[in-house]
Formats: structure tokens, sequence, C-alpha cells
């Protein structure tokens, strides 16, 4: 990749934050690529030319492109936002954790998990729905309606899947409530972090380590219980009789899980998460974001009894929303590369509003439209306005349509199936009366829990004639949940047109004779033409 | 490495410039260098370890041992341990009875046909269809030489057929009756055996042909031609040719004979490169399964 000179490529980003706030604009994705480096990449204009000339030169002030973690502390808030997080962390973890323990009766030939993917049996099973290998256009599907989603809140609801659902967020979340939980809130683990190491520090960190380390584990353990059944596998662990591929991603997992979790968190966002940077592309002028409403906090001060008072905005500079955020940033430089939107300095900042009785939504969920509307002293349109576009809804309707259409395809499945392979070496042979045979590999499915008999037939030219190997009848039964490979002839009598033509098109019928279904696979006749 | 920046706060840059654009010249991160360090030294490692560098008779073998022969040998011989019953079973199964066990059939006919591939294929062809020019039998019709049922095909593939390795190798050699017969009566014997094969002739000549075949063929192939597989004649009424049923095909054959071979498979006769009693009874199953077994 070129490298930009930074003298450029910042100042151009500064220049464009600084004409009009394009930190949505699609060209900003662009940008950002530039700027990596410069951690707070200002949306308005930042307090000084100064500082923003040290934080955008610093990279090359130094000669380093290393920049030492600072650590974040995040202050415990209560709120909507808050509270709507805890509920999601719960539905989510108790998802991911409890699924595999689920059972679901499938008679006697088959697992009675729920939700399981049997890769030695090659089935994926959900509750009552049942996908074979060669239907893994499901998974496709739902990998596109997933894309699609993404596609859908990030464009209305910016990067909303960062701030509540993903994985990343979700257990960085757990994490630190543990450590709260641990070590005290904020200005206890601050001092902890400061403090020489002795045996209340070793005590404190051990026991956050070792809740870390348990939930880690079951963090891998859960996962691998999707792949096998739950119960078994959970004995097998704990008799350490299990597969060592289990152990081994289990231990993997839980490593992952207690380093991203517990010290990496928000540089995984920051540095290794591709995400962050596609839905900057995705963002526009309607996508509601995390914001503070400058117009009306600036100037911020604390001394609200001091002269000149009055001047000042409504901010009182309480720092509120940058000691609760997860990500260690300072929501009133504006818009960043860093903000999960998570909503929490949201929290904090209203309770501090509510407190000295001023309006809430100093830090709000605003769109960049609304904040030219609001600079001019203008109402902001309604949130439901912003996300009902033709965007969002061009997204919608697409998303529909693949679910749609996978919902449709999952009724029209049939419970039998058959896929034809000629056999092309050779293509046809001559028997000693003079008819011409050919051979086709013939794989017939039976999804049912029970054996099925089928009937073969074929539908084309009357002269020819179809033979099951090694069978004098018709039709064949295949064993329950299997599918069965038949070799079938068919043979054209001496001198028959099938016999003596290039090519016949016919169609191989296949009956269940218990309920009659029917499917086909078209299918071609090789004659001998000379 | 690039210098250090002077005192204006600037980067050394490349030189490169695309439309006013600057390459800067950094330097490596740390992190990078140590990783590309230690994936130098990982390499060292692994050339001790492993076998890596080439001498002239070998490689050499490195300080784990590690060998993918070794490997390869110790999973054949772990399969091997684990087909011994079965491959027992099938060395001394009744060959006529093997379809009532449908495990052994199974396990025969994938075994015959990873033999067939190794073994056979280089004349019957990989699809068992032979090659009519050259006289090598297509296994799939229902036509057999020497006999169609599962345990003829096992006496054929052990013994052979014209070979001087076993001594109850099929055997049977037609004269080259160009040096009996004139060029014209080859010619009405060629246009009788099309006669009887249903394919066009020229009626005239297959008159005296009948006579000629009477006196000269029938003794093999039989009055109505239909030939004998306990003595390899090959039927001449049906729709199949070893070399070919085309009036030149048939004049060849008759005026200069025909003496296809084939060697005898049993390591009773081969010491060598032979296949055992469960080889050949699975190579057998696989063969009788291809469509035309009797």
């Amino acid at each position: 990749m070129v490298l930009v000179s930074g003298n450029e490529c910042p100042t151009l980003a500064y220049h464009m934050s600084r004409t009009k706030p394009t930190w949505l604009n699609r060209a900003t994705a662009s940008v950002l690529i530039c700027i990596k480096e410069v951690p707070a990449a200002v949306m308005r204009e930042p307090k000084s030319e100064q500082k923003a000339g040290f934080r955008l030169m610093s990279s090359s002030d130094n000669e380093s492109l290393y920049a030492a973690r600072e650590p974040v502390f995040p202050r415990r808030v209560k709120g909507p936002f808050r509270t709507f997080k805890w509920w999601i962390m719960a539905v989510t973890l108790g998802i991911y954790y409890l699924t595999p323990w689920i059972r679901w009766d499938r008679g006697p030939e088959l697992p009675d998990q729920a939700v399981l993917v049997d890769m030695a049996g090659r089935r994926f099973f959900f509750f009552w729905i049942e996908i074979w290998p060669h239907e893994f256009y499901f998974v496709a599907g739902l990998l596109i309606m997933a894309g699609l989603g993404l596609f859908l809140f990030t464009s209305a609801l910016g990067r909303v899947w960062c701030g509540y659902a993903c994985p990343q967020t979700v257990w960085t979340d757990l994490f630190i409530l543990v450590e709260r939980w641990i070590e005290g809130d904020r200005n206890a683990r601050v001092r902890l972090w400061n403090a020489k190491w002795d045996i209340r520090k070793a005590r404190l960190r051990l026991t956050k380590w070792v809740i870390w380390l348990l939930i880690a584990v079951a963090t891998g353990g859960a996962w691998v219980f999707y792949f096998t059944d739950a119960p078994t596998l959970l004995r097998d662990l704990l008799i350490f009789d299990a597969h060592p591929i289990a152990y081994t991603t289990i231990a993997i997992l839980t490593a992952t899980t207690f380093l991203f979790g517990g010290f990496f968190r928000e540089q995984i966002c920051i540095y290794a998460c591709p995400w962050p940077r596609i839905q900057a592309a995705m963002m526009d002028e309607d996508t509601i974001t995390v914001a503070y409403r400058e117009w009306r906090g600036e100037p911020r001060g604390k001394h609200r009894k001091a002269e000149g008072a009055e001047l000042l905005g409504d901010c009182i500079d309480c720092s509120a929303c940058v000691v609760v955020c997860p990500m260690g940033i300072d929501i009133r430089d504006g818009q960043q590369m860093e903000c999960i939107t998570c909503g929490l300095c949201i929290d904090a900042c209203d309770d501090v509003m509510d407190r000295i009785g001023k309006p809430r939504g100093l830090v709000d969920y605003i769109a960049l439209t609304d904040e030219v509307a609001e600079r001019e002293g203008k109402p902001p349109r309604a949130i439901w306005k912003h996300i009902l576009r033709p965007r969002t809804v061009l997204y919608t309707v697409l998303w529909s349509g693949v679910g749609i259409a996978l919902v449709v395809a999952l009724f029209m499945r049939h419970e039998i199936d058959v896929t034809v392979a000629p056999i092309r070496n050779p293509t046809f042979v001559t028997m000693s009366d003079g008819s011409i045979r050919n051979s086709y590999d013939v794989r017939l499915l039976n999804k049912h829990g029970e054996a099925r008999t089928f009937r073969l037939s074929l539908k084309g030219d009357p002269a020819l004639r179809v033979q099951l190997e090694g069978s004098p009848y018709e039709s064949v039964e295949v064993p329950a949940n299997q599918q069965l490979l038949q070799r079938v002839y068919v043979v054209a009598p001496r001198n028959s047109d099938p016999a003596r033509s290039d090519r016949t098109e016919f169609r191989f019928w296949v009956e269940d004779l218990t309920n009659g279904e029917r499917v086909f696979n078209d299918t071609v006749f090789n004659g001998n033409a000379q | 490495m690039s210098k250090t920046p002077d005192d204006k706060h600037e980067v050394e840059t490349t030189g490169h410039v695309w439309d006013g654009i600057e390459e800067y010249n950094n330097p490596l991160p740390r992190w990078w260098l140590w990783t590309f360090y230690g994936t130098i030294a990982w390499g060292l490692l692994y050339t001790i370890a492993y076998p890596a560098w080439p001498l002239i008779r070998e490689a050499t073998p490195g300080l784990l041992g590690y060998s993918t022969r070794a490997i390869v040998a110790e999973d054949i011989a772990e399969v091997s341990a684990r087909n011994a019953g079965i491959n027992e079973r099938l060395a001394n199964v009744e060959l006529a009875a093997i379809g009532d066990d449908t495990e052994l059939l199974t396990y025969a006919r994938n075994a015959g046909a990873a033999i067939f591939r190794a073994n056979c294929s280089q004349c019957h062809g990989s699809g068992a269809a032979g090659v009519q020019a050259s006289g090598y039998p297509n296994l799939l019709d229902d036509d057999w030489l020497w006999g169609g049922t599962i345990d003829d095909i096992a006496w054929t593939i052990a013994h052979g057929i014209r070979n001087e390795q076993s001594p109850d190798s099929h055997w049977s050699q037609m004269p080259a009756f160009g040096e009996l017969l004139e060029t014209e009566e080859i010619g009405q014997l060629v246009a009788y055996v099309q006669q009887i094969s249903g394919q066009e002739h020229d009626a005239a000549m297959a008159t005296p042909g009948a006579v000629l075949f009477d006196e000269q063929c029938s003794s093999c192939h039989g009055i109505e031609g239909m030939g004998d597989p306990v003595i390899g004649a090959p039927n001449l009424t049906d729709a199949i040719w070893l070399y070919g049923g085309s009036e030149e095909r048939l004049t060849e054959s008759i005026t200069y004979s025909r003496f296809g071979v084939m060697p005898a498979w049993s390591e009773e006769f081969r010491p060598a490169g032979g296949l055992s009693p469960y080889e050949i009874n699975a190579l057998a199953a696989y063969v009788h399964g291809l469509g035309g077994g009797e």
C-alpha cells in the first residue's frame, strides 16, 4: 500500500473537517486509512492548532509508529442504554451458552440435540430443520442476509452492531463487570493500577484473572458443544477422554476470549477489526450516530458561579462522558473512528444534565443533517424519518427478499432426492444381442427417519428400458437418512432410434412408494451413431 | 533504515511522487522486524529438525527422524491389520454365493476396483471397455470367451490366457487359414460369417461360404457358429467382436489368426507382483459386477 505523506493526508482530513463536517462522507473511508495513526481524528475544529499539529505530526516526531496503550477504566453508569446493553448481553450470552443443551426428539436414528453441526454425519440440525450438504445454499443465504442486515443497520443506525451486539463488545462488557466487582469502580481501579505490587494487588489481580479464565473456558467450551452431542462431550471432557481437537479448540478460544476481553479490548476494534473501516463507507448524512451538541455545550466551563458564567454553554466539563467510555475517547472531540456508539456517554451526560437542571441530550443519538439544522436554529427531524429513506428501504427489501426466498425454498424441499451421473467411460456398451446399454450412477436420497422403497422409471423414447444393477426389480429400498448409490442400466434394443442416434435425452423419475412423492433428473442416452 | 528527520519534523521520503503525494520511507515497525527475525530462526531450526538440505544421495535426515515414507508405511500396515479379518473371509469365500454377504460383496467390489486400476486397466482400460483394435476384451458386455460366471472369471484371472506361466492357463489356437485356403474362399467365409451375425453381406458369396464353414470352422465354432466357452471359441452370431466384425477385420482374423494373451495373475505363478487369493476374488467380484457377469 502506498503510504500517503503525513503532511498531506491529515491536513486534508483537517480541512475537510473545518469546511464542512464530512466525517460520514463516503470519501472519508479513504481518508480514514491514512489517519489511522491519529487516534482522535477531529470532526470539528480542535481546541488549538498547536494540539492538532502535535497530534497529526506525532508519528513523525519521534519516528515511532508504535503507541503504547492508554489503559481505560470505564466508570459504572446507569441509564436506558446501559440497561438495554445488560439485556442484550443476557440474551446473547444466554443463547450462546445454553443452546447446545436444548434437546429435540428426532427419533432413534438421529441426534436429539436441537442445534447441531454434525461434521462427521454431514448434517446441520436446527430444531425441526435439517440441512444436508447439497443444501448448503441455505447457509450461503443466511450469510447474505447477515451481510445485508449489517448494511441496513449500519446505514440507519451507524455502528449499532459494534456498540451492542458484537461479541467483542459483549464479552469485554462482561469482563469489565467482573473487574469492577473484584477491584471496585474506576477510581479504585486507577489506584490499583498505579499501586506497587503487594499481597492485596496480587490477590485482586489473581482473583480477577481466574474468573476471566473461567468465563473464557466456558466460552470455548460452549463452542465445541455445537459440533457434537453436548452431554456426551461434557462427560468426555471431564474424564479427559474427548478428542484432542475439542481440547485444542477450547484452548484457542479460551486464550482469545481471555486476551481479547481482558487485555486487548478496544484495541481489537481500533487496530484489528476491518468492520469499522467498512462501516465508514456505509454511513451517510442521515445515519443516526452518537454526537455532542457542541453548539449547545460550548464554551464549556466548570465554574458556574464565577463571573461571566452566563456566557458558558451547557457543558460543565465534568468528564462524565469521558470516564464511562469503554473506548477511552472524548465524544466532545466529535465523531471519531474509535467510537462504537454504545450510548454510555449519553446515559452519563443525561444523568448530569438532570442534576444541574438542564435539558437532556447534550450528548445524543443524532444525524449529521440534524447538526446542520440545529446550528441554524431549526428543529431536528424525527428519528424514524432519518431511518426511513430509499437506501434503508432498499436494504430491507433485499434482506426480506432473500429471507422469503429461503423460507419458500425450505418448504419446497423434497424429502427425497435423486442425482444422476452418466458413466462416460465408455459412453455405451454393445451387448451380444446388438442392443446398446448405458450405465448411470444414480444417487437416491431418503431424508425420512425410516427406510423407504423408491421406484425408478424413465420418460423419454419408448424404446428405452431401465434395469437396476444386481436386481430384477425396478424398485430399491433406501435406508433411513441415507444416500444410496445404485448403478442403473438403460438399454435400447438393436436398431431402435436411441441405439442409432448420438444422443437421446430422457428423464429419470423416482417415486417414493409410501406417499407417492416424485422427483426427477434429466440426463442423456448415448447411442452408437455409426 | 531512514535517517533521523531534520528539525522541520519532516520524514524522509523515498523520493517517489505521484500527483504531489510523496511516499514515506519509514523504518519497519519493531514487531514486524522481530517477527521477521523469528521466521528466519524458525526456518533454520526447521531445517535442523526435519529433512531438508539435499545432499548427493539423499537429504539430511533431520534430528526428529521424520519421514513421510515411514508414515505412509505405518498407515498401510495399520489399514492392512484392520482389513486382515475381512480379507481372510474373502480369500475363503464360496464365490458363487458372495452375493449373500452384502458387506463382503461391497468390500470385494471396492477392493477389486482398486486392484483393477493398478493391474488391469493398462490393457482393458480404466472403464474396463477394452480396446477392440488391439483385441483387449470389453469386460462390460455379456459375451465371455471363457465363461462369465464369477468362478470362470476368477479362474481366468488366476491362470491367464495362452501363457507359459500357468500349466492350467486357457489355451486355444485357430489356424491361420491364409495358409490353407484360397483368398476367394476366405472371402466366401467372411460373407457367411457376416450373414450369421446379421450384418449386410454378399449372398452369392455366403452360400459357398456356408459349406466351407461346415468343413473348416464348425468343429470349434459349432455348426450354428455359436462358439464354445469351454475351448474359448467365440460366438460368431452375436454383435460383439473381439477384433472387429467388419469385412476387412474378419478377413484379417481368418487369414492370419489371432493370438491374444493374458498373464497368469495368481502369486502362485508370479512370485513378483502376483495377486493373493483374496485379491483375485475381489477382482472377480468387481469384474463380475461390471454389468455382464452371468
